[in-house]
């Protein structure tokens, strides 16, 4: 599958993956987001995605995009939503001298590898088409070894996860600090608190019901006309405070004055 | 295609991951770069998968992805946890354990 | 030769078979009533009397019976059981049944009889008297395993058993701080003696390959002249440290803070004499060392010349009887030391020393008593005429010890003086003029304490003490005066083939003329003469008086014995310890502080890299990856 002679499929895709990669890998590091710092992670999943397919890795492809880049990554941006996304860390470095020192032993960590792993290649690769074709594909090929070889190791990390994902109830689990109250005991505490401190324990007077009005916020009346505090929430009180009476009451005033004003005219008349 | 391309790569990658783990001091940016170094190790694995003609390589790989997930999901609610407590992700927050 | 013939031992039959039964009868009424604690209190004493009653009578019984057989059947070993079987050695617990050990026995269960006896006065309003009753039978047994153990293994269990009984009762007024150290001194010279002891021991079981008597007699003869030599000279250091030899005197003259009967019964009677006992028994090894006999004779001689020094200067009638015991001690050192010729010669003095001298503590016990716990003797006087039996008693003794014609002492000690003129004239000189010694300190105790005016403490009654302790001193006067006569024509052909002695010619209780007991004689009447013309014609003054008299002022002091033992063992001992601890806290404390110090110094260096970041944390780890990654590689390019 030669596109332009002498580079190969898997020479695009490295190329133009490769780059790509690197660059997310190191935007992931420098994004003050977490938001960003994960997509970022995602990009270069996506990337290496592609990577092992032009590696004849075909299953690892797809378990890369849908496990790793749409279960793992999707998991860490909702715990990014979870702890709040917009909190952006602080930039003040607290140990000394720790970035540069950081950067050093990163670049001479890339060194050693690279010396390392230089000196255990092989410029040829065998390939994997022949493991693959030995029992008619990569993922049976795969299956073979997961439930040949390895599948004791295989059993073991059902374990692992089924033990993760219990850890992970457990830990994430929040304990309940004082009991809950049931009907009964607010019943006793509001009795209580009527024979402590003489609070009415019957309900709340409703808010008023006026001849346009009845929101929540419209006070009711006592009857000798002045205005119940307790009729509307605290909450609602604080923040638009409260409803005039007067001026709920006087269009029902004014209808009444001009019905008394109507009918003294009729008895005039009769 | 050579494979000493992929290794570098793989090694570019790694390094990243470990400066980003070094430097940032979000903990979900740090657990992040946790999860590019193991994506860097991946690479390697089927890379060499590749160089020797063995599927053990991606086996390999298939396994360090279940270890990842599991890790990823007890280390998140770690995470939340240290959250709740302290309101704050920062792993600078986490340093009573000091002299 | 006769020496083998009689120690080859015959087996034990009849009543020779339950031999043990004198040592456990003592051992389970001591058990009995240290167990049994207060519920023994009312009677506890009269069991405990009971018990070496009971022994006398086994013993007096087998003596009987060793009497009527011939020479050679006359050892018995009555071996019980197997105690240690290790590698090649075997230790067997056995009794051997002899001549020797016999006279042993009969002295120490009789004498034991009657001070359990006198005790019974004596300690009657002692609150702790079930507890003296206990330990003096404790000692008892003790003292009879010593003497009748077969293997030197066994006479050590016994040897130690008497060191303990002892310590017990020198310390027994444990309130007081001088008894209570009292017995602390004795404990610790007598483990200086024991160290030789068992060190004699192990030389034994590494030569011979066993301790049993039989087994050391017969390979002494094989024995190179140097490790004879040694071997006596070890078993030289026991002697001294149980027989309060020179140079282990001085915890005789303070083991007399213990209750009087003690130190009637062990520190005259019976435990000081074992040294003498252990010398007699190792007769076959002496036998192959001259040097270590001279040195026994020489020890013996230097503690005769030192304990009759002592006690011309002391005022405390009960030190002066120790001085006087150590000074007879030495004499049948010396007796020991002079080699076969002698050795019935120190049994005898020891047989009749255990009379007179028991006798002689118990009548002191009885002034004591009649003169409110009293010793010094400037507060005595005249008492002859309130204790009358006391005083007769008393007087026996006396004229035993000083070597009275036709008493017992005359006997015996003539003996040893003549045996001694013959082998060691020097020796022999110096023990003749230790008899004038002797003569004129006793001398001095009896003017001091029963004759001249009387010196009375205000308050002070003197009177006779009751039956129960005048009984015992009458049994006891008796043998004092009469033993010699008895026993001087027999014992050194009964003894002879227990100590490898030669038959003597016939001696008779006729006392054989000879120049040199004439000699004696007046010397002991010129020692009694020159104590009547110092302190017979004077009034006593009742305190004691300013001398210049440098013999006097070191004899009062007990010619510097514990001086000399500060000076030369203590003192440097603790400047010893002293530069040891320096050592300790400078040298190894400072090595172990400084490393300490050094860790801490790095550990708080250290710790601040544990600033709490987990990042500073994962750097560090990188670096170290890096470092190892980098050994790694160089080392694959070396």
């Amino acid at each position: 599958m030669t596109l332009v002679p002498l580079v190969t499929g898997a020479e695009v895709a490295y190329w133009i993956c490769g780059p790509i990669m690197i660059l997310a890998a190191v935007a992931m590091v420098l994004f003050r987001k977490a938001v960003y710092s994960a997509l970022s992670l995602a990009l270069v999943m996506v990337n290496l995605a592609i990577i092992y397919a032009s590696q004849d890795a075909s299953f690892l492809f797809v378990v890369q995009i849908i496990v790793y880049t749409g279960a793992v990554m999707m998991l860490f941006l909702f715990v990014v939503m979870l702890v709040g996304v917009d909190v952006s860390e602080s930039l003040v470095e607290k140990i000394k001298g720790h970035t540069i020192a950081s950067v050093l032993a990163g670049v001479g960590l890339f060194i050693l590898l690279a010396v390392a792993l230089g000196r255990g290649l092989v410029t040829g690769a065998v390939g994997v088409e022949a493991a693959n074709a030995k029992f008619g594909g990569n993922v049976q090929g795969l299956a073979a070894l997961l439930f040949g070889p390895y599948v004791l190791a295989f059993e073991a990390t059902s374990a692992l996860l089924i033990t993760a994902a219990v850890g992970a109830m457990v830990l994430a689990h929040g304990e309940r600090l004082s009991p809950k109250l049931d009907q009964k005991a607010r019943a006793a505490a509001r009795i209580e608190d009527f024979v402590t401190n003489g609070v009415h324990p019957g309900p709340r007077p409703n808010s008023g019901v006026y001849a346009r009005h009845n929101a929540i916020a419209s006070p009711a009346l006592l009857p000798d006309g002045t205005v119940s505090e307790e009729s509307v929430s605290a909450v609602l009180v604080r923040r638009s405070g409260l409803a005039d009476a007067d001026s709920l009451v006087a269009p029902a005033k004014a209808a009444f004055a001009s019905l008394d004003a109507v009918q003294g005219d009729s008895e005039e008349d009769r | 295609m050579n494979p000493s391309y992929y290794v570098i790569l793989a090694a570019i990658l790694f390094t990243i991951g470990i400066v980003g783990f070094l430097v940032r001091k979000n903990a979900l940016v740090v657990f992040m770069s946790v999860e590019l170094m193991l994506n860097s190790c991946n690479l390697l694995f089927v890379t060499f998968s590749r160089v020797w003609g063995n599927l053990a390589g991606q086996a390999m790989s298939f396994f360090v992805m279940v270890v990842a997930a599991a890790e990823v999901v007890v280390g998140l609610s770690i995470i939340v946890m240290i959250y709740r407590a302290r309101r704050s992700a920062s792993v600078d927050n986490a340093s009573l354990l000091k002299f | 030769m006769t020496l083998l013939e009689g120690l080859t031992p015959v087996a034990p039959t009849g009543l020779f078979t339950v031999a043990w039964l004198m040592i456990a009868i003592p051992l389970l009424s001591a058990g009995l009533l240290l167990v049994l604690g207060k519920m023994t209190n009312s009677f506890g004493h009269y069991v405990a009397t009971l018990a070496p009653i009971a022994s006398f009578a086994i013993a007096a019984v087998l003596f009987a019976d060793l009497l009527g057989r011939p020479e050679a059947q006359r050892t018995v070993d009555a071996s019980l059981y197997t105690w240690v079987k290790t590698g090649s050695w075997t230790i067997d617990v056995g009794f051997l049944i002899d001549p020797l050990s016999i006279l042993f026995a009969l002295l120490i269960t009789g004498v034991g009889s009657l001070i359990h006896v006198y005790s019974i006065g004596y300690m009657a309003h002692d609150p702790g008297r079930r507890r003296f009753f206990a330990y003096l039978n404790l000692f008892i047994a003790a003292m009879l395993t010593l003497v009748l153990a077969d293997n030197y293994a066994v006479l050590f269990v016994g040897w130690e058993g008497v060191g303990l009984a002892s310590y017990l009762l020198i310390s027994f007024w444990q309130h007081k701080p001088t008894a209570a150290t009292a017995g602390k001194k004795a404990f610790v010279v007598n483990r200086v003696g024991d160290l030789g002891l068992t060190m004699a021991i192990f030389t034994m079981l590494a030569m011979f390959g066993s301790s049993s008597f039989t087994a050391v007699n017969e390979g002494a003869q094989h024995l190179t002249p140097t490790w004879a030599t040694l071997l006596g000279l070890l078993l030289l250091l026991g002697a001294c440290g149980k027989s309060a030899q020179v140079p282990l005197q001085s915890w005789l003259l303070d083991a007399m803070e213990g209750p009087t009967p003690v130190s009637a019964l062990i520190h005259a009677a019976t435990m000081v004499t074992a040294g003498v006992y252990l010398v007699v028994r190792s007769h076959a090894v002496y036998a192959e060392t001259p040097a270590a006999s001279l040195a026994v004779a020489i020890v013996g001689t230097v503690t005769l010349l030192a304990g009759a020094w002592i006690g011309t200067s002391k005022d405390d009638i009960k030190k002066v009887l120790a001085g006087s015991t150590m000074s007879q001690i030495g004499y049948m050192m010396l007796a020991a030391g002079i080699g076969p010729v002698a050795y019935p010669f120190a049994i005898f003095h020891l047989l009749t020393h255990g009379f007179f001298k028991a006798n002689m503590f118990l009548g002191a016990g009885s002034v004591m008593h009649g003169m409110h716990d009293d010793v010094n003797m400037r507060h005595y006087g005249a008492l002859a005429k309130p204790m009358k039996i006391t005083y007769y008693t008393f007087l026996m003794g006396y004229l035993a010890i000083i070597g009275t014609p036709f008493f017992s002492g005359f006997y015996s000690k003539d003996s040893i003086i003549e045996a001694a003129w013959e082998k060691q004239p020097v020796l022999g000189a110096l023990a003749l003029i230790a008899a004038g010694i002797t003569a004129f300190y006793m001398t001095r105790l009896m003017i001091m304490t029963f004759w001249s005016r009387e010196r009375w403490q205000e308050g002070v009654h003197p009177h006779e003490s009751p039956a129960v302790m005048w009984v015992p001193l009458v049994l006891l006067a008796i043998p004092s005066v009469v033993a010699g006569m008895v026993m001087n024509s027999w014992i050194g052909g009964w003894l002879a083939p227990a100590v490898g002695g030669e038959v003597p010619e016939h001696a008779s209780w006729v006392p054989t003329i000879t120049p040199v007991g004439l000699v004696t004689l007046a010397v002991v009447i010129a020692g009694v003469a020159v104590s009547y013309l110092v302190f017979g014609r004077k009034a006593i003054p009742a305190e004691v008086p300013y001398t210049r008299n440098i013999l006097t002022i070191a004899g009062r002091h007990d010619l510097y014995g514990d001086a000399f033992n500060e000076a030369v063992f203590m003192a440097p001992g603790q400047a010893l310890t002293k530069a040891v601890v320096a050592i300790d806290e400078g040298v190894v404390d400072g090595a172990v502080r400084g490393s300490g110090t050094l860790t801490v110094g790095l550990g708080a260096g250290l710790r601040t890299l544990q600033n709490g970041y987990v990042r500073s944390y994962g750097l560090t780890m990188i670096v170290g990856v890096i470092i190892v990654g980098l050994a790694l590689v160089i080392g694959r390019l070396v």
